[in-house]
């Protein structure tokens, strides 16, 4: 359990906000919605529509496809944005592995708010490069 | 001594305990009842209505009640239109409320639907000792529990607190303490000519500035992020139409200024300025200072769970909501059960981000009753019917309850219509049961029919079958006039059924 304001100083420490100011932090606390998830909680559904934006906060996520493990989330990580622009159903579930505890951004608010913070959009696009090049890392 | 002795539910041990008289109470106890579940409620209050009882504080609600509708006043059906009245286990005591309100409004005031709630209570016999205040819990060696109270003490193996959500919260800025919150806002003729400014940008900062237009000298709201209107969410996310009026006179220059500005510190002033509020706007980190006279904190409100959390009740969020099972079960404490508003902690699928009505009275009715049937199966060992159904009229039921199930209209992909299939038992109506349950759980072939919104408007069927353990999804198109009788809607509904009732 977290107010706003210690979620914004949470949300200082991720790579992802790093660009952010104080109160640029606090208005992304404010427009993410806190949410806990139990052990084995599925939290993305493979192939179900109607998904959101995703960062963990505490506790980690196990990324599954047909209900193989194929990568494991931690804190700072997050999750969801793929199907989100790709206006697709997630190809993965992604399950609580133990407590989780989220931020989540509707889908439908997600587009606006990239927009509206650029620099977060940039690491962004970081982080899918570089689980690109580990995808690919993998296959070679 | 005769009216204490008279009082219902002396200390004593029962198999469930509720706590709470509010809409929530009182409807899980209607339907704890209508499942033969015998059980205690009690209340702080002296009488029904929890926070009816005062607010919403300019006594008009946010919730209709339409006392002319498609359908027939105090039928089923006309509860997609009637927001407000409790749910009776028989047909008789439906829309109390709509029976209760004056004409002028399609929103009732505050005193009718408090009237409202009192009406049911006493139509339906329901007992409640009032005036019994919750104060403490403890858990016994057996797994049961204990509740301190100020009668005394009672044991209960099963517990449903429906306490609401309205403890007053407000934020740990510098100087927050001096901001009056929303529970405490005075008449409003006292704000006359005075220059107020509100934290918050949601429906109770809205619902004061709309209440003080005609008084104010000057009105500042301030939060954060950008004010949502539920217009344009296509949901009950944002603020209601009704208290939009600010918001025109802010871009229309008329003395209401709406600021997305984080709240640094508030300072007591002198003479003519009682108060000053610094903010840092939230697009450049400018910071900003605003004198005022009054300083109202529509900050929210949280549960009050008093020791719950220390008996390992997990709580996530602003509002301190109790982490929930799609069933209402505290994730971590089973045996404790949430009714009324606290069980939107019980998120549900959130599909394109909209939540389910849990936090209000229309949606809350619904996850009461199947809270109760769950209770009822799980901790009772109490057999509830699951009519066996002809094969051959499985979609004309399931079109009749797309059309009028207010339970599927309002908890859209919260809430379902579950049809099973089991080999072995026939084709059996499972009631309505939460989406989130169902999507995750193992079980037989089975239908979840459901209604669903995805933010741009429309209300759109959408079917789930459960094949083999594996679940699909089907969406059904949507219909202008929300009417799924249609051709239309039956062919599509066969077609996505001919593989699961061939």
């Amino acid at each position: 359990m977290a107010d706003e304001d210690q979620i914004a100083d949470e949300l200082a420490g991720f790579a992802l906000f790093a660009d952010l100011s104080t109160p640029q932090l606090q208005g992304v606390a404010h427009a993410f919605e806190e949410s806990l998830f139990q052990d084995e909680e599925r939290v993305l559904r493979q192939g179900m529509t109607g998904g959101g934006f995703f960062l963990i906060m505490d506790g980690e996520a196990s990324v599954r496809v047909d209900g193989e493990e194929r990568a494991r989330l931690g804190r700072g990580e997050f999750f969801g944005e793929v199907s989100i622009l790709l206006g697709e159903p997630p190809v993965a579930d992604v399950v609580a592995v133990g407590p989780l505890r989220c931020l989540v951004l509707a889908g439908p608010a997600v587009h606006k708010f990239l927009l509206a913070h650029p620099s977060l959009m940039y690491r962004m696009l970081q982080a899918s490069a570089r689980r690109l090049r580990n995808a690919n890392r993998w296959r070679s | 001594m005769a009216e204490l002795t008279d009082r219902p539910f002396p200390p004593d041990d029962y198999p469930l305990i509720v706590v709470g008289s509010g809409p929530g109470g009182l409807q899980v106890s209607t339907a704890l009842r209508g499942c033969g579940i015998e059980h205690a409620i009690l209340s702080a209050d002296a009488e029904p209505g929890g926070m009816f009882r005062r607010w919403p504080f300019f006594q008009r609600l946010l919730s209709w009640t339409k006392p002319y509708a498609p359908v027939v006043r105090g039928t089923r059906p006309y509860e997609r239109y009637d927001w407000n009245s409790l749910i009776p286990n028989t047909d008789e005591n439906r829309a109390v409320v709509a029976g209760l309100m004056d004409g002028t409004s399609y929103f009732p005031s505050r005193p009718e639907m408090q009237a409202g709630l009192e009406a049911f209570a006493q139509r339906t016999a329901l007992k409640v000792r009032y005036d019994c205040r919750w104060t403490a819990t403890r858990r016994l060696d057996d797994g049961r529990f204990a509740l301190e109270t100020s009668d005394g003490e009672y044991t209960a193996g099963t517990l449903v607190f429906a306490v609401g959500v309205a403890q007053p919260w407000r934020p740990a800025s510098p100087g927050m303490e001096l901001a009056a919150h929303y529970a405490d806002t005075r008449a409003v003729e006292e704000y006359a000519d005075k220059r107020i400014f509100i934290i918050g940008k949601q429906n109770s900062g809205f619902e004061l500035a709309s209440g003080m237009l005609p008084w104010a000298k000057r009105i500042i709201i301030a939060s954060p992020s950008p004010a949502k209107l539920s217009v344009n969410t296509h949901s009950l996310v944002g603020i209601r139409a009704r208290y939009v009026q600010p918001y025109e006179d802010h871009v229309l220059g008329g003395g209401v200024a709406i600021l997305d500005a984080a709240i640094e510190g508030i300072e007591r002033g002198d003479g003519d300025v009682p108060y000053r509020i610094i903010t840092r706007r939230s697009s450049d980190s400018v910071e900003m200072t605003f004198e005022a006279d009054e300083v109202i904190a529509a900050t929210g409100f949280t549960a009050p769970l008093l020791d719950l959390p220390d008996l390992g009740v997990t709580t996530f969020g602003q509002s301190r909501l109790p982490g929930q099972t799609p069933f209402w079960e505290s994730s971590t404490v089973p045996g404790i059960f949430f009714a009324g508003t606290i069980g939107q902690g019980s998120g549900g699928l959130k599909k394109h981000g909209i939540p389910s009505n849990s936090g209000a009275v229309q949606g809350a009715r619904y996850n009461a009753r199947v809270l109760a049937r769950r209770i009822a199966t799980t901790r009772f060992g109490i057999e509830l019917d699951r009519p066996v159904l002809e094969r051959s009229s499985v979609a004309d039921r399931l079109i009749d309850e797309l059309t009028d199930g207010p339970e599927l209209w309002h908890q859209r992909a919260y809430l379902a219509r579950i049809t099973s299939l089991d080999p072995t038992e026939g084709i059996r109506d499972e009631g309505i049961q939460p989406l989130a349950w169902f999507v995750d759980a193992a079980g037989p072939d089975a239908i979840a029919t459901t209604l669903e919104t995805d933010g741009t408007g429309a209300v759109y069927p959408v079917i789930y079958l459960r094949r083999s353990g594996a679940i699909t999804e089907h969406a059904i198109d949507p219909d202008p006039l929300l009417n799924y009788r249609t051709d239309s809607a039956r062919a599509a509904l066969d077609s996505i059924l001919a593989p699961v009732l061939a």
